[in-house]
């Protein structure tokens, strides 16, 4: 029998990830990872932590599926490779991806090296997305079934190695099936919402956030328009994202969005639609999971998460890969991840480095 | 199952059960009722406070009972913390690898300064560090009996000593002591004790507070004014009985013990796993507890490995959502965090075997072979 550590969150999708897997046979152990001591939300050492709810839902699940169920301390490494990125990306101006390194350096990286100490064969997470071994012994990657849910897009980084050691059970199966299989079996949070702040920061204040965090401060400074004249205040430049249209606090005739922001001078610039098209990109810590072509090729693209993918040709590049557009796109930004896609297979991804704009480069 | 966590809890004994039965049973009356069936449980935990007092050595007036160590400390410390309140006194002297039932309340105390020193490398706390960090102003010394990580014995005679020339108050968290090693409370001179049954084979969710008689507990709870208006709620009379009987149990049983030499043979066994190191070897420790570090692993690991193949042991000790938590007793015993990393604890009692104990230095010998050899791998 297959031993499987199943990444188990204390959310409805990995509960009925450790149900399947269960039912199919496997052997296996579920894992909560803690990830942050509640000190990093501001609050006083002792005060309940904030996610217990969570750590108890995935226990009350486990036992119930009668699976042995531990809390693993990754921390440490949470801080290093999500949180501490996550703050360096803001300061220089970019879009950080803090749910794909976490998948990336944590799921799949020290869980997944955890679960082979304790003689798993395999971890499983409930992602949405689909893993398979073609003819050749290489592992691919393809969308989920239910095309709202997909969660390839936060993937794209997975090695062979990783994919050779992940079951992600949800592949085929519709949301409103996952919730129904969880009411079914009784699970505690069959009815839950889906988290949808970055865990670390729940509030959703970044900017609160990042003061704790860098003990710097961001002091409100003004938004400009692309000719330069002041438009209005923001409240930190450090956590406006380029592509923003919320929460500007502008009342203006057409919709404006973040182009551009400079932390030297702390001003924020917003400009209409076409201020943010770009029509190639460059981006570096390629990651591909099928061996691409030599010379350059057509594929789709996804700049955002729940994007639908834009026709591009990727041409190669020594650290990397450049993308034309057909298409103009819209809001992609330095630091963000860009995925490519052949119909529903993953081709693989990496890290926005410059966007090209107009026709002239950044 | 070999069960080696001893230190975490104990098995209720047969014979404490059947000492508890009447009182799940026929004999439910409340201890606060007018009528017979009140009286009856009402003189069950009269007979087991009287029992308590005589085995710890102080009267049975300065016997509380409670949920457990963790509200005794409590209480223990609000009473302190308040006695030195009403003259004014507000600096209370402890130390860095208390309990954190101990360490919480501390720093729970408004309007309070705490010192909490740090013991030496073996995890000693001396009683020179105490004089020194003693002030005019310190109302109150909380030193536990016996660390409950590294198992080492505390000089609580002498560091008492120190209280009662310094008109101080000197409370002790004995939950790892009690049942263990033989106490006094009125020759040695203590003001506060705290205890809790399930350490010595009892059941869990009883404890005890010991406070000296002219001094009144400072209530938790408000109610009814059950244990003397100290501790409202009607009295767990069943887990009072079988507090009383196991620690009778468990003090008879201390000369005799065969728990020292089984540590022994495991303490033998283990110090031939290259890359280990054994935590306050040097010093005297309680009975049953061995607390070692495991260069290059993660406890972590090491735990799930044993448990997997059915040895129950512990490292540090648990954060609400159930992880492992740094250990804050061997931090503050300067041990590098890289090799507190890989502690381990292992606490015996008399109903493990010798082929137990040869069984968990196997098995500790294995997991730390292959979780070393998994990392040469990488």
């Amino acid at each position: 029998m297959k031993k499987v550590m199943v990444a188990m969150s204390g959310g409805v999708d990995s509960s009925v990830a450790a149900f399947l897997l269960r039912q199919q046979g496997y052997d296996c152990i579920g894992v909560t990872m803690k990830l942050y001591d509640n000190t990093m939300q501001g609050q006083p050492k002792g005060h309940p932590c904030c996610t217990l709810d969570d750590v108890e839902d995935a226990r009350s699940v486990a036992y119930r599926l009668g699976i042995p169920h531990y809390v693993f301390d990754f921390s440490e490494e949470f801080e290093k490779q999500v949180i501490h990125r996550f703050a360096e990306v803001y300061e220089h101006g970019g879009t950080p991806n803090p749910c794909i390194d976490c998948n990336r350096f944590l799921k799949f990286g020290s869980l997944l090296r955890r679960a082979r100490e304790l003689g798993c064969d395999a971890v499983a997470t409930g992602h949405y997305a689909r893993i398979a071994e073609a003819v050749d012994g290489r592992f691919a990657l393809y969308k989920a079934v239910d095309a709202r849910r997909d969660q390839s897009y936060v993937l794209y980084a997975m090695t062979q190695e990783q994919l050779a050691h992940t079951l992600l059970p949800l592949g085929a199966l519709h949301k409103d099936e996952v919730r129904r299989i969880a009411a079914e079996q009784g699970f505690v949070n069959a009815r839950k919402h889906d988290s949808q702040d970055i865990c670390f920061v729940p509030d959703g204040d970044y900017i609160n956030f990042l003061e704790r965090y860098t003990g710097k401060k961001y002091p409100p400074g003004v938004i400009l328009d692309t000719q330069g004249r002041v438009l209005g205040q923001h409240r930190g430049a450090i956590a406006y994202t380029i592509g923003q249209r919320r929460g500007l606090g502008l009342s203006m005739a057409e919709p404006v969005y973040v182009c551009g922001k400079c932390m030297k001078d702390n001003t924020v610039t917003v400009g209409p639609q076409e201020a943010l098209l770009a029509h190639a990109l460059t981006a570096e810590d390629w990651n591909w999971i099928i061996c691409p072509p030599e010379k350059p090729f057509y594929a789709k693209a996804r700049v955002r998460y729940h994007q639908a993918e834009q026709p591009a040709q990727v041409t190669l590049l020594p650290e990397g890969v450049h993308l034309a557009f057909e298409i103009p796109q819209r809001a992609a930004a330095p630091g963000q991840a860009v995925v490519l896609y052949q119909g529903d297979c993953v081709l693989g991804g990496g890290t926005i480095r410059s966007v090209q704009q107009h026709g002239i480069a950044e | 199952m070999i069960y080696a966590d001893h230190a975490a809890t104990t098995g209720i004994h047969p014979g404490v059960l059947e000492a508890m039965m009447p009182y799940l049973t026929e004999t439910y009356g409340n201890p606060g009722s007018l009528h017979a069936a009140g009286a009856r449980a009402a003189q069950a935990v009269l007979y087991a406070r009287e029992t308590v007092a005589n085995l710890l050595g102080c009267s049975a007036r300065t016997v509380y009972f409670t949920s457990g160590g963790s509200e005794s400390n409590n209480q223990a410390l609000h009473t302190a913390a308040a006695w030195g309140g009403r003259q004014g006194r507000r600096h209370i002297v402890s130390a860095a690898f208390e309990h954190p039932s101990v360490l919480r309340t501390l720093e729970h105390l408004h309007g309070f300064q705490v010192t909490l020193l740090r013991p030496d490398a073996e995890g000693v706390l001396t009683a020179e560090k105490v004089r020194a960090a003693l002030r005019p102003d310190t109302c109150l010394v909380s030193v536990m009996s016996v660390n409950n990580e590294t198992g080492v014995i505390q000089p609580v005679e002498e560091i008492v000593a120190l209280c009662r020339a310094a008109g101080v108050l000197f409370h002790t968290d004995a939950v790892q002591a009690a049942g263990q090693l033989p106490i006094a409370v009125e020759r040695t001179g203590i003001d506060l004790l705290s205890l809790s049954a399930h350490k010595f084979h009892g059941p869990k969710g009883v404890g005890a507070l010991i406070c000296r008689r002219d001094l009144i507990p400072e209530p938790l709870i408000r109610g009814g004014g059950q244990e003397r208006g100290c501790r409202a709620g009607t009295e767990n009379v069943p887990g009072i009985v079988g507090l009383a009987a196991a620690l009778e149990e468990a003090c008879g049983k201390i000369i005799g013990s065969p728990v020292p030499a089984l540590r022994r043979r495991l303490e033998d066994g283990l110090e031939r796993i290259p890359g280990i190191h054994r935590v306050g070897a040097g010093v005297p420790r309680a009975p049953g507890i061995t607390c070692v570090c495991l260069e290059n692993i993660e406890r972590e690991a090491m735990l799930v490995l044993l448990d997997q193949m059915g040895v129950c042991a512990s490292a540090g000790s648990a954060c609400s959502s159930g992880a492992l938590t740094h250990s804050h007793v061997l931090q503050s015993m300067g041990v590098p965090e890289k090799l507190a990393r890989g502690a381990l604890r292992l606490s015996l009692g008399a109903d493990n075997t010798e082929a137990e104990v040869d069984a968990i230095v196997q098995a500790v010998t294995r997991v730390a072979a292959r979780l070393r050899c998994g990392k040469e791998e990488r």
